[in-house]
């Protein structure tokens, strides 16, 4: 550039670049202008039918993009991914039920195994009892709305960040140079002069991951829970306590079976949160030191060692253990429904 | 694995430089920008190319057409590959549309797999292009870019060929066999940087005798990919102690991680990056490497915590800005020594190759183009941090002390250079398990048989 009279690659370059970001705009909305036409013009035309044909092709045009978008966004994949389990690495050579027989025998998936099914049951458990509590705790408190929004905030940061956070307050150095890491400096203020290196201590590591999870979930369960809690009508209560009941029996016999809907509602979405943990883990481990969870062992298996087959399989193997807690969630959630 | 971990981190770090760089850049073109005269803008056909673009006649003849093209190699720097060849795009009037994307090694395969080829992809490990050339879409390069291919040594050559048949042209080559250190601290100290592995095993001695500063500090922490530079010090030691002939029957698995000779390999790491009293300097005990990111490892050389960190040419980009990098400046590199001394030179490395999959001809000519000493020159002539193993690039042209001990060695002719053995095996233990058992053998103090033997478990049958 320094040389005049040579090309000018900088303003061609930017030149091409406003040129590209030009041509993707106008394509965007020449698409969407042309799917809003075909709308309208689906709708007018379903619109002018009269007679016995009307009703069937107003459920079709009401339902046909939902169904059309769930075939291509689930069920089609869905299916591949079921056949693609079937097949092997590269997903050209049919072999039956092996990749499945991998999945359960090798050591290092069922290590992965238990390992999700331990945040399955803990990481909701804690999740939900300590947003009861808390929604217990600050329910009749002045200010209530400070503390929620600050129990609440985590909720408002990506796992990936929060993650991110976590892992500076577990980081570790060794005796002798200043921890940088939150909990390693506690430690050290409480009298522990060599503190581990966390996220390097089996089993304790999976379980301060899990604290992650804990962190953001708690928030939401409390919200949750705390709505549920005061949306038990005042007589109820007041009746329990003329008849003598108070405190902790107050609790178990009148607000937790009048909250059980949400509570299990909490309790499952949570869960299937947890299944699908998959950030928490790769920010802070990379599934490494014993930490590995289905969600992220799929991925790495499809994505960075390129085994489809193995991948598809854990994805089928997750699927299916999701697949009872959805179920579950909507019948309560439907419950719930029913009881309003 | 190279290009992969440390894209991301380069990037958003040279990101904030750029903008103001990108600014002035725009000035001063906006000032001159009048004097371009559109000598290629003509018609297609018999086109003649004069003044400062007869050098591309023989690509000419195309003009008007657009080839595009694939690759990780993301925004600024893949400005600077754009930068490099805007010449040849003006006089030829062949515009290269270039598409940089974090997924490219996952979305190459969809891609292509989903008949959305794109004419060029840029791939850094040569499994990936094994795994290409197996789709039979990969097109073979036409006879000028074969003869371009004479300029490199002969063992690149294997590299972008698969079943012995020639594919993909090396466009960039890395250095990954360099030992970091800070010159000042070494003067201050009175070490002289050391010339085989006998006088750095001694010198490491020293330094942890003398207190103060471990001599060595690691990071193999990396994400998804952890464990990575672990791989490469495995690598580096099995190249300097028996040479290239066992390393390529490694690469190959005829000789398994469970022989003794890479477990004798594998003792040789342990005394040396798993000695206590040796690292980890600046973090902690030996366990400490496995969570430190490789992107830190280095840092406590500056403030004297740590002496030596052994990490490829592109570990520059890590320094802080203001650091001076030379033989005399705060931080600089020395060769990493081979562990035999009747190993000449050993080299580990990396580079990308330009695989095509399309044969129009202004692919070819642009495939020509790139492969040629002349693009390699001009590439380096754009910025720093671009090395090229090509012989045909004068030396003079590296303005970057780095890049210049980097590419005095990758084109030394008696070096024994070979490519990074962890991207040439196959990804279920070249990106897999061998991250993660070696991973293991530094978290959690896993014996040297049971890391061995896992990973040849997974090797595909």
């Amino acid at each position: 550039m320094s040389v005049p009279g040579t090309p000018s690659p900088a303003v061609a370059l930017a030149g091409g670049a406003w040129g590209d970001a030009a041509i993707k705009f106008a394509n965007s909305f020449g698409a969407i202008a042309g799917f809003l036409g075909i709308l309208l013009v689906v709708f007018f035309a379903a619109g002018r039918a009269r007679g016995r044909l009307a009703r069937p092709l107003a459920v079709a045009v009401f339902l046909g993009p939902a169904v059309l978008l769930l075939l291509v966004g689930l069920v089609v994949p869905l299916l591949r991914t079921g056949y693609l389990s079937l097949l092997n690495d590269d997903g050209t050579r049919f072999v039956g039920g092996e990749n499945y027989g991998w999945a359960f025998t090798t050591e290092s998936v069922q290590e992965v195994l238990v390992n999700t099914l331990l945040w399955l049951v803990i990481a909701p458990l804690v999740a939900t009892g300590l947003g009861l509590v808390l929604a217990l705790l600050v329910d009749r408190m002045r200010g209530q709305a400070v503390y929620k929004s600050l129990i609440f905030m985590p909720m408002a940061i990506s796992l990936v960040g929060a993650s991110i956070i976590f892992k500076f307050v577990y980081e570790s150095r060794g005796p002798g140079q200043s921890q940088i890491g939150l909990l390693s400096q506690l430690a050290v203020a409480l009298g522990w002069d060599d503190p581990p290196n966390w996220m390097l201590s089996q089993p304790l590591n999976t379980f301060l991951l899990m604290a992650v999870m804990v962190w953001v979930q708690t928030g939401f369960a409390m919200v949750v829970l705390s709505a549920a809690i005061k949306a038990i009508p005042d007589e109820i209560t007041e009746a329990a306590r003329l008849d003598g009941a108070g405190g902790v029996r107050l609790f178990w016999y009148v607000t937790v079976p009048m909250i059980r809907t949400t509570v299990v509602v909490v309790l499952t979405t949570v869960m299937i949160t947890t299944l699908k943990a998959f950030d928490i883990v790769r920010t802070m481990t990379g599934g490494n030191f014993g930490t590995q969870v289905l969600a992220n062992e799929m991925y790495s298996q499809s994505f960075v060692q390129f085994n489809t087959g193995h991948g598809s399989a854990l994805a089928v193997i997750l699927f299916l253990a999701v697949l009872p807690l959805v179920a579950y969630n909507i019948v309560q959630l439907r419950k719930e429904r029913g009881v309003r | 694995m190279t290009p992969n971990p440390t894209a991301p981190s380069k990037s958003s770090r040279r990101r904030l430089v750029a903008a103001p760089a990108l600014l002035a850049a725009l000035a001063l073109t906006a000032a001159c920008s009048n004097s371009s005269g559109g000598s290629g803008d003509g018609g297609g056909g018999a086109q003649t190319l004069s003044g400062d673009c007869a050098k591309y006649q023989p690509y000419a003849g195309h003009s008007g057409t657009t080839v595009t093209m694939f690759a990780s190699i993301l925004s600024p720097e893949s400005d600077n590959l754009e930068k490099s060849w805007a010449e040849f795009g003006k006089c030829t009037g062949i515009k290269i549309s270039y598409e940089g994307s974090n997924d490219f090694e996952s979305q190459l395969p969809v891609r292509v797999a989903g008949g959305n080829a794109p004419d060029f992809a840029i791939i850094p490990q040569p499994g990936l292009l094994a795994q290409m050339v197996k789709s039979s879409k990969v097109v073979k390069p036409p006879a000028q870019t074969v003869a371009n291919q004479d300029k490199w040594s002969p063992v690149w050559k294997t590299y972008g060929s698969v079943n012995g048949t020639f594919y993909a042209a090396p466009m960039s080559a890395n250095m990954k066999s360099l030992v970091w250190y800070s010159p000042k601290t070494f003067k201050a100290a009175g070490y002289e940087v050391p010339k085989t592995w006998a006088d750095l095993m001694a010198l490491s001695d020293r330094i942890a005798k003398a207190g103060g500063g471990k001599p060595w500090c690691g990071g193999i922490a990396s994400g998804t990919a952890t464990g990575w530079p672990a791989t490469d010090w495995l690598e580096e030691v099995v190249l300097g102690t028996y040479g290239g002939d066992v390393y390529d029957q490694w690469v190959g698995h005829q000789v398994k991680f469970s022989d003794e000779k890479i477990t004798a390999a594998m003792k040789t790491v342990a005394d040396w990056m798993q000695n206590p009293a040796w690292v980890n300097g600046g973090y902690g005990d030996v366990k400490s490497i496995a969570t430190t990111t490789f992107q830190d490892a280095g840092a406590p050389i500056l403030t004297g915590k740590c002496l030596m960190l052994q990490q490829a040419s592109f570990y520059k980009a890590q320094w802080p800005k203001d650091t001076k990098i030379g033989p005399d400046g705060d931080i600089f590199a020395f060769h990493l020594p081979a562990v035999n001394p009747a190993i000449a030179s050993p080299v580990e490395g990396g580079g990308e190759f330009l695989t095509a999959f399309a044969s129009r001809p202004e692919v070819q000519a642009v495939q020509n183009y790139l492969s040629s000493s002349d693009w390699a020159s001009s590439r380096v002539k754009t910025a720093t941090g671009w090395v090229s193993a090509n012989q045909g690039v004068d030396k003079s042209l590296y303005t970057d002390p780095i890049d210049r001990l980097s590419a005095d060695a990758l084109t030394d002719p008696g070096a024994t250079f070979r490519f990074d053995a962890s991207d040439m095996m196959p990804a279920a233990v070249g990106s897999g398990q061998e991250w993660k058992s070696l991973t293991a053998w530094f978290a959690e103090g896993q014996s040297i048989q049971k890391t061995a033997a896992d990973i040849d478990a997974a090797w595909p049958q």
